[in-house]
Formats: structure tokens, C-alpha cells, sequence
């Protein structure tokens, strides 16, 4: 198994270079002038070349290339040109928020997914998996943004309970707060501003998670060993829920890391949609301001993140599955 | 196309779809309202039915809701073409080659589908799109880009199976040049899961075609599409909620047409999974 983490680990790097290098040139080959649009069209050659310098811009790409990158690897992502603030600083003030309902997305996704995919394969071929299957090709075409803006207009707008826009706390924190003072104010707090947000941005998945379940499920319920415990005279509910579930899951469980990564996009822009402030929303705005520094370090750290997530999917499957370590 | 027919999944795509290229080509001939027509009087009109003149209301401009989702029809539909056409040939182009030639060419080919996978796909559309600027070219063609792995993988892994096949040696041993065999013979037998990808990549295309523009990184004005009305209809959210529900509802139809079709069709081509 640590042969297999090493020969991963050693695959990353060239990986993680080429994702750097193409942040960088998406940037960088853009067009338009981010000094002449900070500056405005008033502005001196001189002030220009002055700032240009400040910012490096009049180096050769390559020199920008690598001095961005010894930065990158310390930890230093440059300055927003807008806002002037360390990109860094922009990124981990909301990112908790970002991992939150990223998160809370897949949380949903899985509370309805499975019971839904559990259903539909028990009770195949009626009603109710019919049901299931055209909510689960629902979830599939809809985009997350579109279910976002309709909840706030349809849900959102019509209750008190539910805030259309923004957070307020943190569930890690009301977690910690129910844990350590026994208050549950804070973590409904929290519940309640990511619950719409997370929803539109989980139903994809769920739908992916429910046909996955289905068809995992209907498979093993046809083997022997289900018949065998049939057999023993066990019941029905014993069999599905204790017997075979457990092995119909493990492919959803695979999916399930799998998607984490799409949740983060999907974050993006459900995050301009609720206003949430996250790394989506931060990176959106700085498009939209040209405020390249900040482009080139969210897009940098989303693509990490869904990398290394991606990276201990494959590593855990490894570990319940020691076929693919010596493939 | 027998199958096709019988298959309700299929066919249920099919009409979907049918229908939805109908409305395009026909937009302005079926359009109540002239699309483009401004009329301040008439802003944000609820909508009114039916025997109504604003059967699905009217915008901040006073401008025929129904009728402009007719016309917007056209651009998610020739965006998603081209874009899942661009990311067809360049994707199986590399995947044939990639799985064909095997080596380095392929460890290449592949390092570099990783390196466009190690992106979740909307942010790197949105990148690109935000790097070469705005407009229905450069959306089409990041879309195109992010769809290309998807391709690259279905094709690549057909062709390594089927180039051990007997068919193959034969042709080697009439002399046909390796060019010959791959895409005249190998390719022509992997064209089924190919297709599947292609179908269900157009309801993506479409998807991030619609957000792209939400973000006003697609389609600019004058040049209608569902996305932008969706953005339009954001900011009248409070007042005036219809905006921004029937285009979606339009992106929802369009998007399940070709999710029915791609589903039926990986049935057809897959006998083990029918029924399932």
C-alpha cells in the first residue's frame, strides 16, 4: 500500500505543474490591459511602466511564470489589484465557507439519493420506481443555478424561516457550540441560511447517487448468497437493508468522492446565486473586475482541492480494494 | 432505428428533441410577439394565459417572455452542435490515436486529458471564457475544450479492445496502412458508445452554455438566450419570479430530451444493462 501512496504522490507533481502553468497562461494570454483598466484612460505611459513594474508585468512570461510560482508554493498568491488585499487572505477567509457547502451539498445528496435508489430497486418495475427514476433524470438535466433561483423566488420569498441571501455562522461552529454548550441556536442558524443553496447545488448528485443505487443494488440482490439468506427464512427488510445494501454501496461510495470535486463547481456559480460568500463568488467578481491576481489563485485552489480530493478517493478505494494497487 | 423506436427512452428523446428543433428553425414564425420589441408600457406584465396577449408575460422591457424563449431556442441548440462537434472530432481524433498508437504518444495525450480533468468543468469553463473574453464563439469553444476528455476516454478505451481483434490483423495482413485500419475499420465498429457520450454531452453543453451566459460570460445582447434571461430575470426575482422559471423550465426540457435519448441509446448498444 505505501509503494501505491508514493507512486501516486510522485504522479501528482508533474500534474500540479501543468495545472500551474495552465493558470497562469489562461491569465496571462488574456486580452486587455489590467494596469491601463486600473488606472483608467487618463492615464500617464509613466504611471503605467511604474505599475507595471510593481507588478512584474514588464518581465518575460517565463520570469512571471516562475516568480509566481516560488510565491505560489509559499504560500504567497500575489495582491488583489482592486482591492489590495493578499489573495491569499481573500481565498481562506471564504473557503471555509466554500468546503461548507460543497459539503452540506453532498450530505443532502445523500440522504435522498440512497433512500430513493433503495426504493426504486425493492420495489422494481412499479409505480414508485418509476417515480424515482423520472425525478432522478430530473435531477440529472437540471441546472443547479436555475433550481437556486427558484427556490429563492418560490420558497425563500414565502417563508420567514428560510434567508434568501448571504450566511450567518457557520456550521462547523454550531456543531462545536451544540457539542460544548449544549445550544442548538448556532448550528440552525447555520442550517438554515446553507439549506437552499446546498439543495440546488446537491440534486445533481442525488440523482446520480439514486440511479447508481438502483442498479448497484438490483444487481446483488440477484445473487446467491441473497437467495441463501432468503432461504434461511430471514426477512425481507433484514436482507435488503443488512445483506446486500452493504455491498451495493461501495460503488456509490466511489461516486460519491468522485462528485465532491463537481460539487465545487457547481458551487461557483450557486454561490453568486445565493450570494454566499465563498471562493466562487470571489472569483466570479474578479472576473468581472479584471482583478487577475485573484482569478489566477481561486482557480489555482479550487483545482488543488479537487485534486487532492480526488486523490484520496483513489487512495481509500485502494484500500478496500487491493486489486488496484498492483495494477 | 427499429430499436430506437421501440425504445421508450429513446423515443421519448427523440420527440423532446424533435420538438425543440422545430421551435428553432420556426421561432419567428410561431413567436406571438416580436422578440426584440421594447414596449416600457408593457414591463413585466404577469403572464396571462393562453387567451392572453403576454401568454408567458413580459420582461423588464416589456418584452414578450414566451416569444424570446422560442428564439432562444436557437442559440443553446447551435452552441451545444457545435461545441459537442468540436469536442467529437478533436476527442476521438486524439483518443484513436492515443489508444492505437499506445506509448508515449498516448501517456502524453492522456497527461494532458488528466491535466483538463484535474478542473471541475465549470470553473475551467468559466476560466477560459473569462481569459479570451466573452461571446458565443469562445463559449462553444470552451465548452468544447472541457468536453473533450470524456470523448478522448470512451474512444481510447474502444479502440484498445478492439484492435486485438481478428479484423485487425487481417487488414494488416492485406497491407492497409495503419491510417486505413484505424479510422476506416476500428473506428466504424466503436461509433455506438461514442455516440452515447456525444448525446448526453450535448445536455451538458447546453448547461454550461445556460450558465456561461447567466454569468454574462455566453451570449451578448441583442443575441437572446436562455441564460441571459435567466440573469435578466434574477434581478427582477422579487417582482416579477416568472422570468426566471420558464427559461429554466426550457433548459430543463432540453436538457432531459438528450439525457431520454443518450440513456436509451447506451440500453440499445448495452443488451446487459436493458431493463435495468
Amino acid at each position: 500500500m505505501s509503494r501505491y501512496i508514493i507512486r501516486r504522490l510522485l504522479q501528482l507533481i508533474p500534474l500540479l505543474v501543468g495545472i500551474s502553468i495552465l493558470v497562469f497562461l489562461l491569465v496571462h494570454l488574456s486580452p486587455g490591459d489590467p494596469i491601463r483598466m486600473l488606472l483608467g484612460e487618463d492615464a500617464t505611459a509613466d504611471d503605467v511602466a511604474r505599475l507595471n513594474e510593481v507588478y512584474g508585468f514588464d518581465q518575460p512570461l517565463y520570469v512571471q511564470y516562475f516568480r509566481w510560482l516560488l510565491n505560489a508554493v509559499r504560500g504567497d498568491l500575489g495582491v488583489s489589484i482592486r482591492q489590495g488585499i493578499p489573495v491569499n487572505t481573500l481565498i481562506f477567509e471564504r473557503l471555509g465557507a466554500t468546503l461548507e457547502l460543497a459539503l452540506a451539498s453532498v450530505v443532502i445528496a445523500i440522504i435522498l439519493g440512497i433512500p430513493l435508489g433503495i426504493i426504486a430497486a425493492v420495489k422494481r418495475g412499479s409505480i414508485w420506481d418509476y417515480l424515482s427514476m423520472v425525478i432522478a433524470l430530473i435531477g440529472v438535466s437540471t441546472p443547479g443555478f436555475w433550481l437556486g433561483l427558484i427556490l429563492l423566488s418560490h420558497v425563500a420569498l414565502k417563508t420567514d424561516w428560510l434567508p434568501m441571501f448571504g450566511r450567518d455562522g457557520s456550521i462547523f461552529k454550531g456543531i462545536w457550540v451544540l457539542f460544548t454548550q449544549f445550544r442548538f441556536d448556532e448550528l440552525s442558524k447555520g442550517i438554515r441560511y446553507v439549506l437552499l443553496p446546498a439543495f440546488s447545488i446537491g440534486t445533481g448528485m442525488m440523482a446520480i447517487i439514486t440511479r447508481l443505487t438502483r442498479s448497484s443494488l438490483l444487481e446483488v440482490l440477484g445473487r446467491d448468497y441473497i437467495r441463501t439468506a432468503r432461504a434461511k427464512g430471514l426477512s425481507h427488510q433484514i436482507v435488503v437493508l443488512k445483506h446486500a445494501l452493504r455491498n451495493a454501496l461501495l460503488p456509490v461510495i466511489t461516486i460519491i468522492g468522485i462528485q465532491f470535486g463537481a460539487m465545487l463547481g457547481g458551487a461557483v456559480v450557486t454561490e453568486t446565486v445565493f450570494a454566499w460568500p465563498g471562493v466562487g463568488r470571489l472569483i466570479i467578481n474578479a472576473i468581472s473586475q479584471r482583478d487577475f491576481p485573484i482569478i489566477q489563485g481561486g482557480v489555482l485552489m479550487m483545482a488543488m482541492i479537487f485534486t487532492l480530493v480526488n486523490l484520496a478517493v483513489d487512495l481509500s478505494y485502494a484500500l478496500v480494494n487491493p486489486r488496484i494497487r498492483y495494477e | 432505428m427499429k430499436q430506437i423506436l421501440k425504445n421508450k427512452s429513446a423515443l421519448t428523446g427523440i420527440i423532446l428533441i424533435g420538438i425543440l428543433i422545430f421551435v428553432a428553425i420556426f421561432a419567428e414564425k410561431i413567436a406571438p410577439k416580436d422578440p426584440y420589441e421594447m414596449d416600457i408600457w408593457e414591463s413585466y406584465r404577469p403572464p396571462e394565459g393562453l387567451k392572453g396577449e403576454y401568454i408567458l408575460g413580459t420582461d423588464d422591457m416589456g418584452r414578450d417572455v414566451l416569444s424570446r424563449i422560442l428564439v432562444g431556442a436557437r442559440i443553446s441548440l447551435l452552441v451545444a452542435a457545435v461545441a459537442t462537434g468540436v469536442s467529437l472530432f478533436f476527442g476521438v481524433t486524439l483518443g484513436a490515436v492515443a489508444g492505437y498508437v499506445g506509448g508515449a504518444t498516448d501517456a502524453l495525450i492522456m497527461r494532458f486529458m488528466d491535466l483538463i480533468l484535474a478542473f471541475p468543468s465549470i470553473l475551467l469553463a468559466i476560466a477560459i471564457v473569462a481569459s479570451i473574453g466573452p461571446g458565443v464563439v469562445n463559449a462553444m469553444l470552451a465548452i468544447a475544450i472541457v468536453r473533450i476528455p470524456a470523448m478522448v476516454r470512451v474512444t481510447r478505451s474502444m479502440v484498445l479492445e478492439l484492435k486485438e481483434e481478428e479484423f485487425v490483423m487481417a487488414g494488416r495482413a492485406l497491407g492497409l496502412s495503419h491510417a486505413r485500419i484505424l479510422f476506416r475499420h476500428i473506428l466504424i465498429n466503436c461509433y455506438a458508445p461514442i455516440l452515447v457520450v456525444a448525446t448526453l454531452n450535448m445536455g451538458t453543453a447546453i448547461t454550461v452554455e445556460a450558465t456561461l451566459s447567466f454569468l454574462g460570460l455566453g451570449a451578448q445582447p441583442p443575441i437572446i438566450s436562455w441564460g441571459r434571461m435567466l440573469a435578466l430575470g434574477r434581478e427582477a426575482i422579487r417582482s416579477a419570479p416568472y422570468m426566471t422559471l420558464y427559461p429554466g423550465l426550457a433548459i430543463v426540457f432540453t436538457v432531459l430530451g438528450f439525457n431520454f435519448l443518450g440513456d436509451g441509446l447506451r440500453d440499445i448498444s448495452d443488451p446487459q444493462l436493458r431493463g435495468r
